[in-house]
């Protein structure tokens, strides 16, 4: 049986998610051979022979460039029309979802997306719903299975093969770079509320956008950000681009510190990354305060401060 | 500009999800319901292009008879006109769901003329497929990107759209010709509430039904199961103000002073 890895990369920087799928790739009864599109390709392509992949597929055409979800897609089914997989598997991404959904629509075949879990053919799997909050058992019956991997349901492992890179001409219609990237606005944010070592969020209780202030201060002593609930956006309290969440950012700081969250399950597949969670609640049975490692039973208003004076105490 | 959003109804669970006894539904007789979030960004996004651009929004959803409390919802905040597509009462899978979509959209293209947006939420929040708008945009031969954070519309009709997609480093711009889809994710805009006036209208706007065919495809749910939950004991390190010290002692202990 042969395991065909779509690989996601930007410009040759492969996405790290892919790494976790072709770990997963390993562990099924086959072959693992990888396939590269698109502008960047050839540096991805050197990348894969460490995580098990024996070929590399590198796929041209002169219509290929920077990413087209369109084009890309057409491309991959060109490459498995060729090479003819058991089992074509991507990273559950934004990109390689969108990818795999082109394969499956181009060649009318199901797609299972975000597999936490696999047997030996691709035939059954367990795979996420409700952003993790809930599993599905799924079977899936179809020449050519389609499938992505969770992100983080597994942790990358190197095993090293040939990694021999092999040139794959397609033809492709020009007409499917309708949806190429025509642009980029580059940002340099910094830390952000995914790689932040500290994030201190506030729920509903906070009361207003002003309230917000204290968090702000906190998060400033300890080079954090500030995060939110689904709640506070939905107030204009704070934007989206705060929101911890199945709908907003999946966060993974050393600390969460979640104060006025109860701790509903779409909150939870966001905060759930933590490596530590301190909940601050008035509430002692709220969901945030019995999964969280630490708690403190309070009111937000009164303990948020009294954080930060303890800080800037022992800072000076 | 005529524009189609489409949503899905779906329950909204608190602290845990329950499971039916026969493991193949979400429990939902004791919560309330609502439009996927990344949807109910897709309906607003449609309603302020064409308050923007002059045209109408028609809103559908594929779903049982009681997704007309979400249509009715919708045609409160500004939404011109509401289809549901019914199922049979089984959950439909996503081959089967695109399918009875397309048909669905081409039935209402082939009576009133085309849509020249179709905005889909980027996935959604029960079932997560990740695949229905692009299936339908490929069936319907137009082009289609997801994961999008801004939408802007130029040179309206005949023109393009304007499509943002947040990644790490930054954004990334597309531009697909009309007419076109799109898949959209919360946070793009912030839905409005329903004014009184909406209410009102809502209450008497015609719900419009279509009949679909459509086959099973062939991935196949089996159960549903909660994932293995962490349990650990909680420590509460204090009551009130005076538990500041022992919070910061563990901030130290973790290193991140
Ligand atoms: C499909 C879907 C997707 C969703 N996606 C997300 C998402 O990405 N992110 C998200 O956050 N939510 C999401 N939600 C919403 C989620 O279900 C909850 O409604 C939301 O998280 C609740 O926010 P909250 O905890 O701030 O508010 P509440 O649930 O109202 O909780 C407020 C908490 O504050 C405590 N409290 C009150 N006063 C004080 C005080 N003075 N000091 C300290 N504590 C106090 C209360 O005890 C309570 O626990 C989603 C919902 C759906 C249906």
């Amino acid at each position: 049986m042969s395991i065909l890895v779509i690989i996601e990369h930007d410009r040759g920087d492969v996405a790290p998610a892919m790494f976790e799928a072709l770990t997963v790739a390993r562990e099924l009864e086959g072959d693992v051979e990888a396939v590269v599109i698109g502008e960047g390709a050839e540096t991805a392509a050197t990348q894969l022979g460490a995580y098990g992949a024996e070929t590399v597929h590198h796929v041209t055409s002169d219509e290929l460039g920077d990413y087209s979800p369109e084009a890309w897609g057409q491309a991959a089914v060109e490459a498995i029309k060729e090479l003819d997989p058991e089992v074509v598997m991507t990273a559950g991404t934004d990109r390689g979802n969108e990818l795999m959904a082109q394969i499956g629509a181009r060649m009318d075949l199901p797609f299972v997306a975000n597999c936490v879990e696999l047997n030996d053919d691709a035939s059954e799997m367990i795979r996420s719903q409700w952003g993790g909050a809930l599993h599905e058992e799924t079977t899936l019956d179809a020449e050519i299975k389609l499938v992505s991997v969770a992100p983080h349901a597994v942790e990358a492992t190197t095993e090293e093969a040939a990694g021999d890179i092999e040139e794959l001409e397609v033809e492709i219609d020009a007409g499917l770079n309708r949806t190429v990237i025509k642009d980029r606005v580059v940002m340099n944010e910094g830390i952000t509320l995914s790689t932040a070592p500290v994030v201190i969020s506030g729920g509903r209780a906070v009361g207003s956008a002003e309230g917000f202030a204290p968090l702000e201060e906190l998060a400033g002593e300890l080079g954090g950000k500030v995060g939110c609930s689904r709640a506070v956006t939905n107030n204009g309290w704070r934007p989206h681009s705060d929101q911890v969440g199945q709908t907003g950012t999946r966060i993974a700081p050393t600390i969460y510190i979640a104060s006025g969250i109860s701790g509903a399950t779409q909150h939870w597949v966001g905060a759930m990354g933590s490596k530590n969670i301190l909940a601050i609640n008035t509430d002692p049975e709220a969901n945030m305060v019995t999964k969280a490692g630490w708690a403190v039973i309070a009111d937000l208003h009164v303990m948020i401060p009294a954080i930060t004076e303890e800080v800037r105490k022992r800072k000076a | 500009m005529r524009i189609l959003a489409l949503v899905k109804r779906v329950p909204a669970p608190g602290a845990r999800i329950n499971i039916t006894a026969d493991e193949q539904h979400v429990d939902d007789k004791h919560l309330g319901h609502a439009v996927s979030p990344h949807e109910e960004c897709a309906t607003e996004a449609a309603v302020q292009l064409v308050e923007k651009h002059g045209g109408d929004v028609t809103v559908l959803t594929l779903g049982p008879p009681e997704a007309e409390e979400q249509l009715r919802y919708a045609a409160s905040t500004g939404v011109n006109k509401i289809v549901l597509v019914p199922t049979d009462g089984t959950p439909y899978d996503p081959q089967r769901t695109a399918a009875a979509l397309a048909d669905a959209i081409g039935q209402m293209e082939a009576a009133d003329g085309e849509f020249d947006l179709i905005i889909f939420g980027n996935e959604s929040a029960d079932s997560g497929g990740f695949q229905v708008g692009v299936r339908v945009a490929y069936a319907l031969g137009r082009p289609m990107v997801n994961a999008i954070k801004g939408l802007e519309i130029e040179g309206a009709p005949e023109g393009h759209i304007i499509a943002r997609r947040e990644i790490d480093a930054g954004v990334e711009v597309y531009e697909l010709p009309l007419p076109a889809c799109v898949g959209v994710k919360e946070g793009i805009n912030l839905p409005r509430y329903p004014t009184m006036k909406g209410r009102l209208a809502s209450k008497k706007a015609e719900l419009n039904s279509i009949e679909t065919d459509s086959d099973a495809g062939s991935q196949k749910m089996v159960r549903l199961v909660s994932p293995p939950e962490t349990v650990n004991e909680t420590v509460i390190l204090g009551t009130g103000p005076e538990a500041a010290g022992a919070v910061v002692d563990l901030l130290e202990e973790l290193g991140v002073m």
